[in-house]
């Protein structure tokens, strides 16, 4: 196993800033395109082939921008809010296994690492909201910690299932266990609560409060522009790569596959997620928070519970 | 589909289940229409590279007809179409030339901001001087442009009975 050198940390960090940028780009591109051919329309065509540097384009305009912050607000947790969000995304990709040797830090409790530091995104939307010092953005801070409760503990269910199966902490070893079948055909109910609760976790439409174009303005981002704004961007589409990753190598066998080499299947796994992501988003209508609590409540959690616990009962006979 | 229906019936009498299977597949036939959407053509089109066909009968504001012998216009300053439009808002002149016992056109001017399109104009041209253009994209700075319209330079700049888009 290799050792987490200064210098090893140091280069994947760096490796990990690229990945994420141009994830981002790629995502946002991919969002107008789905959005766009699912709406009759095309999405962008202008800059680039296919406008498929949109992003680029968009990311000069913003970095362009002057970082206006409002005279109201709490000015250490307006600044701090946006690092929050993003800063917790560089530790978590660390465990994810790319294939099966390229990985920055194998860890013995990788998952549970994973999806603590995903945590951290909440903190970050609260502390945009509270700190705005505006009703909107505080309204959508106070729904990102509203909701964290009913999805989590499904989601935490779900997880812990995968980990009674494969008898480990360890992402590397999660996916090695599904050598011959994949988690998503031994435990569909499973995996489709963890791509609900996903959608849950990264604020996407139809569970897109803290957000919530259609009622709070902008939700926790309203009093941000420029670089600030495109940083809470950065970290939506991060969140998205980190929690489809995961996705991929909890139910969908992580890097195997046949012919084509590790990190193209381990990738297409990923894209194929955050698509369905997408589909979800441009079809379902949005729900409103309390019928997500009770969707949380009285639908995920019952079933969940359920499914860890007959899976409890198999593997205890 | 057809497989969920049968999984559907088996937990008919389980009314929380199949509350929320119903409403699964129902979720499902909502992702199936929008893949549908996305596989199939996109219906608009990249303007101004590509125009929308127009209908045939399309009105946009009124032109003159040139006689394609001549290249002048085939109107015979009769005056009909100013008294036929219900907004007065053509103002026809002409001027009687020494070469010619008929009157030649001199101005033709259209206020476009008052014109409701009613094709009375067109109508009752005994000459069939004027039809309906196909220009749609009409922009400019000042209203003088659509309030002031030089119907007979237009007809003068497209000459070969050019449409101008």
């Amino acid at each position: 196993m290799t050792e987490l050198t200064p210098l090893r940390i140091l280069l994947s960090i760096m490796g990990i800033m690229v990945t994420i940028s141009i994830n981002a780009m790629l995502l946002v591109w991919l969002e107008r395109k789905v959005a766009g051919h699912m709406q009759y329309r095309r999405g962008p065509m202008e800059v680039g082939f296919h406008g498929i540097l949109q992003t680029v384009a968009d990311g000069i305009k913003l970095l362009s921008k002057q970082l206006l912050i409002p005279d109201s607000v709490d000015r250490p947790l307006y600044i701090l809010a946006p690092i929050v969000s993003l800063v917790p995304i560089f530790v978590a990709i660390m465990p994810i296994p790319f294939s099966e040797n390229l990985q920055i830090w194998e860890l013995n409790i990788g998952l549970l690492l994973v999806i603590a530091l995903g945590l951290l995104n909440t903190l970050g939307i609260l502390l945009a909201g509270w700190g705005s010092n505006n009703k909107y953005a505080l309204l959508g801070g106070a729904r990102a910690v509203a909701q964290i409760l009913a999805y989590k503990i499904p989601l935490l269910l779900c997880v812990l299932t995968i980990i009674m199966l494969a008898g480990s902490f360890s992402l590397r070893d999660i996916a090695l266990a599904q050598e011959g079948l994949w988690y998503a055909v031994v435990q569909p109910l499973c995996f489709i609560i963890y791509i609900i609760t996903i959608t849950l976790e990264t604020n996407r439409s139809p569970f897109d409060f803290a957000e919530a174009e259609s009622e709070l303005v902008a939700g926790f981002h309203t009093e941000y522009s420029g670089m600030a704004f495109s940083l809470f961007f950065l970290a939506e589409y991060s969140y998205m790569f980190l929690a489809s990753a995961l996705a991929a190598i909890l139910f969908l066998g992580g890097w195997s596959g046949p012919l084509l080499p590790g990190p193209v299947w381990f990738l297409l796994k990923l894209y194929a997620i955050i698509f369905l992501m997408m589909w979800f988003r441009w079809t379902f209508p949005r729900v409103r928070i309390d019928q997500m609590l009770n969707f949380g409540w009285k639908i995920l959690l019952p079933l969940s519970l359920l499914n860890f616990l007959v899976t409890a009962g198999v593997l205890a006979l | 589909m057809k497989k969920m229906k049968k999984i559907h019936t088996l937990f008919s009498d389980c009314c929380y289940l199949k509350e929320i299977l119903a409403g699964f597949i129902s979720l499902l036939r909502g992702m199936r229409v929008t893949w549908r959407a996305m596989c199939s053509r996109p219906h608009t089109v990249q303007w101004p590279r590509e125009t929308a066909p127009l209908p045939a009968r399309f009105r946009g504001h009124i032109e003159l007809v040139a006689d394609p012998a001549t290249g002048r216009p085939r109107c015979i300053v009769c005056g009909g179409c100013a008294r036929a439009c219900p907004s007065g808002c053509i103002v026809v002149r002409g001027e009687k030339t020494a070469d010619s016992k008929k009157k030649t056109l001199t101005e033709f001017t259209l206020n476009f901001t008052t014109c409701s399109l009613c094709g009375l104009c067109v109508e009752s041209c005994p000459v069939n001087a004027i039809t309906f253009s196909r220009d749609y994209a009409l922009a400019g700075v000042n209203d003088e442009i659509f309030s002031r319209m030089n119907l007979l330079a237009d007809m003068k700049n497209t000459a070969g009975g050019m449409a101008h888009v």
